[in-house]
């Protein structure tokens, strides 16, 4: 119950306050929604494996998006950030969709 | 795709998910002997416990839910916020400049001839205004010459008491000759014969005097619209109008009033002119 209280508070907050991120967070908005996309999709798999942990899934939430912004933040000071945030793009796709699937045979058994 | 391992089921995948530097799978193992997840004793039960008595464990994750769904909306209003231009080459970049500066230098074209245009038409409004305005007060300056409107304005009103009947048309005319030499704009007879240009005065069969037509009973009224005091003034100097019916000839008396309104609503059809025809 508080996970859906969770997202419905944080879209209010989103467009209720508009709060206004500093401008050269901007850019590293997209890999860490991707990034965030895919430590909830592992903390998934974990529950349904029954190996799920609190402390685990926001310890890897967090570090998954700074690691995800700081290795494009890197490639932007190197100037390859577009190929780098390509590389992190597919990278955390390749794992969520592994993710996905682990999920599906929990689910499904198929 | 990641269909691809599909072939492999169970155990295969989990090794290789293993193998993948997955954090939060990586510190799974260890998490989960020293901080034993607290499972809900499992079936439904346990499952309507858990979602009405949250523990720490859905605490943290309503956080990070929340987090993530502010990022994401966010996200979305920052993209549709501005056309993003970020991910297009620099020959595109050229082009769409090049597209703009042609297409304001089309606009500004347009503003200036729509700004001649506006300028020519207000221009043009306001010398018809004027026209219009000379052409009406012309109108009613020939309407008023013509007799053909009803008038009003300030005036003297004569009244001709003539017992003996012996006025006569060259008397009458006379008089009007004075009245207009005394600025009469605009002279009625009888309140029934409007005096215009064509206006003629004669003597009928029986000897009444007849105006356009129009027999003028006795009392006869003149009414003229003027300044008063002229008008009157005009008609009272000696050898005028007053003098001559009040005298011996014709034995009369004259009555003027000099009145701040009169109505003159009688009117002159104006008639097809059969000969003259303008130059």
């Amino acid at each position: 119950m508080l996970a859906v209280i969770g997202i419905i508070v944080g879209v209010a907050v989103g467009l209720l306050l508009e709060p206004t991120l500093p401008v050269f967070l901007e850019p590293y908005l997209p890999i860490a929604i991707v990034a965030a996309l895919d430590a909830i999709l592992g903390a998934a798999r974990s529950h349904l494996e029954g190996v799920f942990s609190d402390k685990v899934f926001a310890v890897s939430f967090i570090s998954n998006v700074l690691i995800a912004g700081l290795i494009v933040f890197v490639g932007d000071q190197i100037g390859v950030g577009a190929q780098l945030s390509t590389g992190v793009v597919v990278v955390l796709g390749i794992r969520i969709f592994n993710n996905a699937a682990a999920i599906r045979r929990k689910i499904f058994h198929a | 795709m990641p269909e691809e391992p599909t072939p492999r089921r169970g155990l295969p995948t989990e090794s290789e998910a293993d193998q993948t530097p997955e954090p939060e799978d990586v510190a799974q193992p260890e998490a989960a002997p020293a901080n034993p997840v607290p499972e809900p004793p499992p079936g439904a039960r346990g499952r309507i416990m858990a979602f009405l008595r949250p523990g720490k464990g859905q605490l943290v994750v309503a956080v990070v839910l929340a987090l993530t769904a502010m990022l994401v909306v966010l996200t979305l209003r920052s993209q549709a916020a501005a056309p993003d231009y970020s991910n297009l080459r620099r020959a595109e970049l050229v082009q769409l400049l090049d597209n703009l500066a042609a297409e304001t230098r089309r606009l500004e074209a347009e503003v200036r001839d729509l700004q001649t245009t506006r300028d020519e038409l207000a221009s043009g409004a306001e010398g018809a205004q004027v026209a219009e305005e000379e052409a009406q007060r012309r109108l009613d300056q020939l309407q008023i010459i013509a007799g053909t409107v009803p008038v009003e304005g300030p005036g003297i009103r004569i009244m001709v008491q003539d017992p003996e009947n012996k006025v006569s048309p060259e008397l009458l005319l006379d008089a009007l000759e004075e009245l207009r030499d005394a600025g009469a704009e605009v002279v009625e007879f009888n309140d029934s014969v409007r005096v215009v240009a064509s206006t003629w005065l004669a003597l009928d069969a029986q000897g009444r005097v007849v105006a356009d037509d129009v027999v003028l009973e006795a009392p006869i009224m003149i009414e003229a619209i003027g300044d008063p005091a002229t008008l009157e003034a005009g008609a009272r100097f000696r050898g005028g109008l007053v003098s001559e019916i009040e005298g011996p000839r014709v034995g009369g008396t004259v009555e003027i009033d000099q009145l701040e309104e009169i109505a003159i609503s009688s009117v002159v059809v104006a008639e097809e002119n059969e000969f003259a025809l303008p130059n």
